[in-house]
């Protein structure tokens, strides 16, 4: 019988076990983005800006010219990058710490500049290197190493909504949030990286793509409890879907 | 010689660079430096290239970072608070081993400081400011015609060692005009960027890392000592320095950048009157150029330095001249200016005249 392959590690994926704990959905989202990779075709020309976090060792699983950057940064690092290499493909990858709590400045300004990158954000609302410390995008009542009774409002206010925040500014042209916890929405995430890219690609601004992602060690949670927690608490603090889409 | 140009010290040096190859700037506003990004902002989207006003000097140097990782010509400038802004950015970049150039036009501090001339980020430029076993190469001109020589060959030093590079000048070369020329001149046989930079992976069939995590110890002290090493190899090739009436002097004025000239002037003087006094100048305040100071003329007895600090430079006169003889220091500090009158007075006093 001859044998067809229907099934394969994406091509521009280094062939190595990854350090992320158990259910963690890293490993997930890395995948799609390798895929997404793989399918345009642009594998060569493309740069990944990785920094401080759980994911700053995305350049071991992603073979691609990779920078790694200071906590924050990533916005500011990529688009230096692409300004002087105009045909490449940039991305950053960054947590919800990075992104939304040292990092806002950056964001917040690469988006409003309409800088032509992909941000991937994955939002799994704490600090998952440094061991479960309240982030920006903590739930209310939910509890973190540095918020033991669970975030309190009165003392350290609201998760954070950067999709909506973003999609206040004109520049931007891809704002969605999508997530992995189940491979319904796996899909779909699929199809928003593949857009994000391709809006960079064809010269049409800035995207950005949140994905609601697990931590099962620092929520404290089997990894099944942790995709059901992101469906029941995470997903009506944080919506799924597209808050800005080219035209 | 070539054609002259009459141009503020700012702009001289923004166009220093221009010459040297660079057509990319990140920058965020700061006085007393405003002139060179204000100049890149009008000349480089001429020669297409980019110039980027940042959200901050924290988001300027990671641009820098960014830039930089591509092997191209970049530069950032800024002054002295802005600086310590970005020294967290300047350690990721000697740690990553990228070549760009940073201007400090220093200005007084600590704190907010004032926005007047001064020399007190000496100790910043050269042993670090940001974390980590680093340093950066600094060059400290003296006049506007060095600032743009100097401005020059810091592009061609930052690509030969892969490492940021300083030109620290102050408010007041930053602010006074002066006629310069341009010399085209580049350095042969620099590193390629190809091996290393992004955007080469087709080329080059690997891709381009740039890093500066190593959690492994056994590999963070192995690159800890690979950059040592090229430190190593800056300071046997790098040193520049300047002597003036050195040879016969009875006493010695160490001293850099604005307050060189001003010494010089003072020296000029004082030699008119009899007093045989001369001039030590360092040009690279890292590597510094101990050996001079090591090996003084018989005839000097005392070394006084001079700076606009409470006395950072003289550390390292100090280390170099040794307990044989003594040194003096005299400084004027947050935006205040030696005068020629109180180096002179201060080289009667030292003699004891």
């Amino acid at each position: 019988m001859k044998e067809t392959k229907i099934f394969e590690k994406p091509k521009s994926m280094i062939d190595v076990t990854t350090h992320y704990c158990p259910g963690c959905t890293h490993g997930v989202a890395h995948r799609l983005v390798a895929e997404v990779i793989d399918e345009l075709q642009i594998q060569e020309r493309t740069v990944a800006v990785a920094p401080v976090g759980c994911s700053v060792f995305l350049y071991n699983y992603i073979n691609v010219d990779s920078y790694e950057a200071a906590h924050g940064r990533a916005p500011a690092v990529a688009s230096a990058c692409k300004r002087l290499l105009p045909d490449s493909v940039v991305f950053s990858y960054q947590g919800d710490g990075d992104l939304a709590s040292i990092g806002m400045a950056e964001i917040v300004h690469a988006a409003n500049r309409g800088e032509k990158i992909t941000v991937i954000f994955i939002n799994n609302a704490i600090y998952g290197m440094t061991g479960g410390q309240m982030a920006p995008t903590t739930l209310v009542g939910q509890k973190a190493t540095t918020c033991p009774l669970g975030r309190d409002p009165k003392l350290a206010g609201y998760p954070i909504r950067m999709c909506e925040m973003l999609a206040t500014l004109q520049a931007p042209a891809y704002i969605t949030r999508v997530s992995v916890a189940k491979p319904k929405y796996t899909i779909k995430a699929k199809e928003a990286l593949t857009k994000a890219f391709q809006t960079q690609i064809e010269g049409k601004g800035f995207s950005f793509v949140e994905i609601l992602s697990t931590c099962p060690t620092n929520w404290g949670m089997r990894p099944v409890d942790a995709t059901n927690w992101l469906e029941e608490h995470m997903m009506p603090e944080f919506p799924l879907g597209v808050f800005k889409t080219p035209e | 010689m070539g054609k002259r140009f009459l141009m503020k010290g700012n702009e001289a040096l923004a166009e220093a660079a221009i010459h040297a190859g660079c057509k990319y700037f990140f920058g965020y506003p700061i006085t007393p430096q405003n002139e060179i990004p204000e100049y890149m902002s009008k000349k480089l989207p001429e020669i297409g290239g980019v110039y980027l006003q940042a959200e901050s000097e924290v988001a300027a140097v990671n641009m820098i970072f960014g830039a930089a990782g591509t092997g191209k010509r970049v530069m950032t400038s800024s002054s002295s608070p802005g600086i310590s802004l970005m020294s967290e950015g300047i350690s990721y970049i000697a740690g990553a081993e990228l070549p760009c150039v940073l201007m400090n036009v220093m200005r007084g501090g600590p704190g907010l400081g004032g926005i007047l001339p001064s020399q007190s980020d000496y100790f910043q430029a050269t042993r670090g400011g940001g974390h980590g076993d680093y340093r950066l190469l600094v060059l400290a001109p003296s006049t506007v015609q060095e600032a743009v020589d100097l401005t020059m060959l810091a592009f061609d030093l930052a690509e030969k060692y892969r490492n940021p590079v300083m030109v620290l000048a102050d408010g007041f070369m930053g602010q006074m005009m002066e006629a310069v020329e341009f010399k085209e001149t580049r350095a042969e046989g620099l590193p390629d960027p190809a091996e290393w930079a992004v955007g080469y992976m087709k080329q080059r069939g690997s891709r381009a890392l740039i890093k500066s995590l190593y959690l492994d110890p056994e590999e963070l002290e192995a690159h800890n000592w690979k950059l040592q090493a090229k430190y190593a190899q800056m300071a046997q090739h790098e040193k520049r320095f300047e002597c003036y009436l050195m040879d016969d002097a009875e006493i010695l004025i160490a001293a850099y950048g604005t307050v060189a000239r001003i010494a010089r002037t003072a020296i000029n003087e004082l030699r008119s009157e009899g007093v045989k006094v001369g001039l030590f100048r360092p040009i690279t305040l890292f590597p510094f150029p101990y050996e001079p100071l090591e090996n003084l003329p018989a005839s000097v007895r005392q070394v006084l330095t001079v700076e606009m600090s409470c006395g950072q430079m003289v550390e390292d006169v100090r280390l170099a001249v040794g307990k044989e003889r003594p040194v003096s220091m005299y400084g004027r500090v947050g935006g205040m200016t030696p005068s020629v009158d109180e180096i002179k007075d201060q080289v009667r006093k030292a003699l004891g005249r």
